[in-house]
């Protein structure tokens, strides 16, 4: 069997492919996530874990961890979020470049976990837009990357090219 | 050797000093003013030459004493732990001399019990908070302070602008979250264990 007996024909289709603008983009974006890693509590140990062989999240096309916003567009909150660091949550936040992602990872960034006190701010979602949230205290390796693929599937859905002129709010300072 | 002879000699030496009911560790109660010359003597006399901790306890409205700071002193030499126990004069506004002078490592444990308690070191380097931000206008660990905190603005103006978010108290459905150290793994993850009240039901009072 040759290649030419099966899917893409290029004496009947020429060398044209027609699809959506949306699938075009939406199938870049998703497989070249670039996570920063906010790491915060004892999740980020969890999520290096996630990075490393055993579980290699490069599986998935999402290994390349940067640590400056400016290079990253998918933000992994891994751990407590105190009143004092939500500012500079949102700050690395608004430093990322469109499109951008958050994923909430363990029970403290999604709602605060076990700390029910004045210093923890209840959930990430307060001050940033969250896309996935993952259970567990912490999670486990799995669990992030189901959360990953998830929000691989959730980008695969976007309307990209409309999004494209929503303007979004910053921070000032 | 920190026996009863060491003690006897240290008391009859410093006069202001008295002893304090303690289980563990030699516990002693001096008056804030000579504090700074009796860690003085501690650590160039009697070697005691690491401080180990640093707070202060706040035992209450109403009382006469209402803030005090409470030293733990190690000796490499006597291999004994010894505890210094000095009221602060002013309940409104307490203060403390600093003993970063005689111990540096005191410098960040006088941050972090005027950070929760708002004593003030006198003569301290750079007294200003170590954990909550500097705005932040309550003492969390004192006895009045809630657990589950007080509305207050977020430290960044324009932050709290774009998300529309303060510092809200924390819900304390069925009490603070916290572990028993004994059962089953599942049973002894930090919950809040009375379960008699809920976001529904009101709390027993």
């Amino acid at each position: 069997m040759t290649a030419s007996d099966v899917g893409y024909n290029s004496k009947v289709e020429g060398e044209v492919i027609v699809t959506k603008a949306d699938a075009v983009v939406n199938w870049i974006r998703k497989h070249s996530v670039w996570p920063m890693p906010m790491g915060l509590a004892c999740c980020a140990i969890e999520l290096m874990a996630s990075a490393a062989s055993r579980y290699d999240i490069s599986r998935f096309g999402m290994e390349v961890m940067r640590f400056s916003p400016r290079q990253s567009d998918c933000m992994i909150v891994a751990g407590t979020v105190t009143y004092k660091m939500a500012e500079v949550v949102r700050r690395i936040y608004d430093q990322m470049g469109d499109p951008k992602w958050v994923v909430a990872m363990g029970a403290c960034a999604s709602t605060g976990g076990m700390y029910r006190s004045y210093a923890v701010m209840q959930g990430v979602d307060t001050i940033v837009p969250v896309d996935v949230y993952v259970s567990g205290c912490p999670p486990r390796p799995e669990a992030l990357l189901d959360a990953m693929m998830k929000l691989q599937d959730k980008i695969g859905n976007e309307t990209s090219v409309r999004n494209l002129t929503k303007t979004k709010k910053v921070a000032s300072g | 050797m920190i026996d009863e002879e060491f003690i006897k000699g240290l008391l009859a030496k410093h006069s202001f000093l008295s002893e304090r009911e303690s289980i563990d560790c030699l516990t002693l109660e001096s008056p804030s003013g000579e504090l700074i010359s009796f860690l003085e003597y501690l650590k160039t006399e009697e070697s005691f030459d690491m401080l180990v901790d640093l707070t202060a306890i706040d035992h209450g409205e109403g009382e006469d004493n209402r803030f005090s700071t409470v030293i733990h002193l190690y000796s490499l030499l006597h291999h004994g732990y010894i505890r210094i126990h000095a009221s602060c004069n002013d309940n409104n506004e307490p203060s403390m001399p600093s003993v970063s002078s005689i111990y540096p490592s005191a410098n960040w444990h006088e941050r972090e019990t005027y950070d929760m308690f708002g004593i003030k070191f006198t003569e301290h380097p750079n007294l200003k908070r170590i954990l909550m931000w500097d705005d932040y206008p309550y003492f969390p660990l004192r006895k009045e302070f809630p657990l589950a905190g007080i509305d207050t603005p977020l430290p960044a103006a324009d932050v709290a602008e774009v998300t529309d978010a303060s510092v809200e108290p924390a819900p304390m459905m069925g009490g603070p979250f916290v572990s028993s150290a004994n059962g089953m793994v599942s049973d002894s993850e930090p919950r809040a264990k009375d379960e008699s009240w809920t976001e529904k039901n009101e709390k027993p009072l």
